[in-house]
């Protein structure tokens, strides 16, 4: 007989969703789906209006991510203006944008998927958690704070406020840096790379004890998405979108911005909000690609900094060809963090971004535009086109989540079809579960559920739509 | 010409001494008593509407508009109330639910008068369900952009425009909740044939349904001309 199991809500993401496991009449996984149970409405309301609100507008989108739909969003009507903006300004939105990469990697790695690394995906529901942590690794927790905090402290300084800051504008920034800043968070960058260091280290002696989860936690051949640039380093926010395939053979690079929309096709089931995005040539739903920092790892020829770049040989030393497992996401996050810490060190010590000039201005010279960045998830895409005098018309926005959705249905799929064998139900189980999808550090909206009691339901129910089983924490 | 008379009366248990022909708005703001105002600019004509200004009058039953009543001998006032404050206060719900404010990305967040009110008013939330109407944004103007979802009707660019730039382009159309600021004869901004690109409209306006072009969130401060200056100057050189 059939049976569906159901997860929902899944806890420990950013977003509300619920993972429903169809059994087939021999009680095995048959299939897998992740569905998203919000609606947004961003690309529709923003119809009308100006488009010098759309930075501020759209990082709406993202409690944990704002940064990114502002740059995101301010790289679309920069070329609105059809200005190119001051160098100061683009490396005072890079700098922005790698903190907001420190603090949401550190939010996902130290405070939503260490419950499950450090105490174990058996552990009662009841203490894992970010608290649980602290209670049993207290020196953890606290530096994982203190990187998080360090990239919101970036943010803070740089633009006013930790979330939803309008500092980033069409044209560049409203504010210059200013010397006091520089200093104070050059004198920090010591004892963050220590800590960015250490973790990682940390992290790469353990990877033994989770070999299983490695072979089992979403680990397939795909295509991988991400920005890059002419040197072929890590990029997260300027450059043109590259795919490659399973063996990291080059598919396909961009000459322009609006390009993507022929590629990349976005497909709608019509059991969830979010869209299923997939590489055109390969089809529906074969293109499945991955975004994020496994991807851009798997994409970028080297770092371009001294100790990421050390780090990068390490991993690549792990399987030849791109990385597949997604549970190295966890790993790629970790030298990402090392390289955002070097990058805003390297940039910070150049006096020049202190100059003045950091603001373009001009009016509406083009209609239409795309502007790309690498938020923390994966590429992410604004799409615009606007009347004659400013108004938006029609946007597209093709959030970083939403391209990892087939990859995630299909790991969903592997580590139900390993551990739930015979529609055993256990709260450990599907734990195993969840962490795939916590792998992709899905933000699925614009929440967070970092910390405390997340009810999950979960279902088992046959074809007729009675329950079998449940159980529920 | 005659002397002026000076009349005596009390607000909030002040005597206070102000000119037969001052407002009860006017003589309060000579003695530092603060009354809320928004459609009220110094400078420019009253037209008691926003009723933000209500005080009560000993002797009448109901609240009167301090911008528009002139004082009295004798009169005793009081600006302040458990009862003027709710009104007030329902006052300012009523005008955010009537349309759509968005302050967090609004061109006027934190330089905006109504929010300031609000916040003042410890309005922190809305009792009455929003109307969300869907309302054009007007940006055809070169250099300004109107933006109905955020006017008030106040009409202080009504009365700015017609009764010191002189070229009166901008009125109300319709009735009611229905109204709204129209350029000339219901044209875009940008093919008005009487407005003279003044910006003066702009800058009076409390919040942020007029705005200069280019503007991002929250970078709208408004540089309120000081009109009975210019009134001044320009009366002069008529002369
Ligand atoms: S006009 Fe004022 S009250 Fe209205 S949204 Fe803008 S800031 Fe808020």
């Amino acid at each position: 007989m059939e049976q569906q199991i159901t997860i929902e809500p899944v806890t420990r993401i950013e977003g509300h969703a619920k993972i429903s496991l169809f059994l087939n009449d021999s009680g095995q996984v048959a299939d897998a789906r992740f569905q998203v149970t919000q609606i947004r409405g961003f690309e529709k309301f923003v119809e009308g209006r100006p488009f010098f609100e759309m930075p501020s507008l759209t990082a709406r989108t993202c409690g944990i991510c704002p940064v990114s739909h502002e740059l995101a969003s301010a790289k679309a009507c920069d070329q609105l203006l059809a200005v190119t903006i001051p160098e100061t300004a683009k490396n005072l939105r890079r700098l922005l944008n790698w903190g907001q990469l420190i603090q949401s990697h550190a939010l996902s790695f130290f405070y939503l998927s260490a419950p499950d690394l450090l105490l174990g995906m058996d552990h009662p529901p009841e203490t894992r958690h970010f608290l649980g942590i602290a209670a049993q690794d207290p020196q953890f927790a606290r530096d994982g704070i203190r990187l998080r905090q360090f990239g919101q402290q970036v943010i803070e300084r740089l633009a006013g406020r930790r979330i939803h800051p309008s500092w980033v504008v069409p044209g560049g920034v409203n504010t210059p840096l200013s010397e006091e800043t520089r200093t104070d968070l050059l004198n920090d960058i010591p004892e963050v790379k220590n800590l960015a260091l250490s973790h990682l280290q940390r992290f790469k002696q353990s990877l033994e004890q989770y070999q299983e989860y490695i072979e089992h936690f979403a680990c397939f051949p795909s295509l991988y998405l991400a920005l890059t640039n002419d040197a072929n380093t890590l990029e997260h926010y300027d450059g043109r979108l590259r795919i490659i395939d399973q063996q990291g053979t080059l598919l396909k690079d961009s000459s322009s911005p609006t390009e993507y929309a022929s590629w990349i096709g976005e497909a709608i089931e019509p059991w969830s909000y979010l869209k299923f995005p997939y590489y055109v040539p390969h089809g529906y739903p074969d293109g499945m690609y991955r975004v994020g920092p496994l991807a851009r790892l798997n994409i970028a020829a080297r770092c371009g900094t001294e100790l990421a770049d050390r780090e990068l040989d390490a991993f690549r030393a792990l399987q030849a060809g791109p990385i597949q497992s997604s549970f190295h996401y966890h790993y790629a996050r970790l030298i990402e963090i090392l390289y955002a810490v070097e990058m805003i060190e390297n940039l910070l010590s150049d006096p020049a971004i202190t100059d003045q000039r950091v603001r373009a201005t001009a009016g509406v010279n083009n209609t239409e535009a795309v502007g790309m960045m690498e938020a923390p998830r994966g590429t992410l895409i604004h799409h615009y086109k606007v009347s004659n005098d400013g108004l938006i018309q029609w946007a597209n926005l093709i959030i970083a989540t939403g391209h990892n959705n087939l990859a995630m249905h299909r790991g969903i799929l592997q580590a139900a079809q390993r551990y739930l064998g015979h529609g055993e139900l256990h709260e450990g189980l599907l734990n195993r579960i969840e962490a795939v999808i916590r792998a992709f550090d899905p933000c699925l909206a614009c929440s967070t559920h970092a910390v405390g009691h997340m009810p999950l339901d979960v279902q088992l129910i046959g074809p007729d739509g009675t329950r079998l089983k449940h159980i529920r924490r | 010409m005659t002397a002026a008379q000076i009349l005596t009366l009390t607000i909030d248990g002040k005597h206070v001494s102000g000119l037969a022909h001052e407002t009860l708005l006017q003589v309060a703001l000579e003695n530092d008593i603060a009354i809320p105002t928004l459609c009220c600019l110094e400078g420019l004509s009253n037209q008691g509407s926003c009723r933000l200004c209500m005080v009560e009058i000993a002797g009448t039953t109901k609240p009167q508009p301090a911008c528009v009543t002139l004082i009295q001998e004798g009169m005793v006032v009081i600006t302040q109330s458990e009862n003027l404050r709710t009104y007030r206060r329902t006052i300012i719900e009523l005008l955010f639910s009537e349309r759509n404010h968005i302050c967090a990305v609004c061109v006027a967040n934190e330089h905006c008068e109504l929010q300031t009110l609000a916040r003042d008013l410890g309005v922190d939330h809305i009792s009455f369900p929003g109307r969300y109407p869907a309302l054009p944004v007007d940006a055809s103007h070169d250099r300004f952009v109107l933006d109905h979802n955020r006017c008030i009707l106040c009409t202080r660019c009504v009365r700015v425009c017609a009764e010191i730039e002189g070229a009166h382009t901008w009125d109300i159309q319709g009735r009611g909740i229905r109204s709204l600021i129209t350029a000339d004869f219901n044209s875009p901004w940008g093919q008005s044939t009487t407005c003279t690109s003044c910006g003066k409209c702009v800058q009076v306006c409390p919040t942020g349904a007029l705005f200069e072009k280019g503007r991002s969130v929250a970078e709208m401060l408004k540089k309120r001309p000081s009109l009975p200056y210019l009134v001044s100057n320009r009366t002069r050189e008529q002369q």
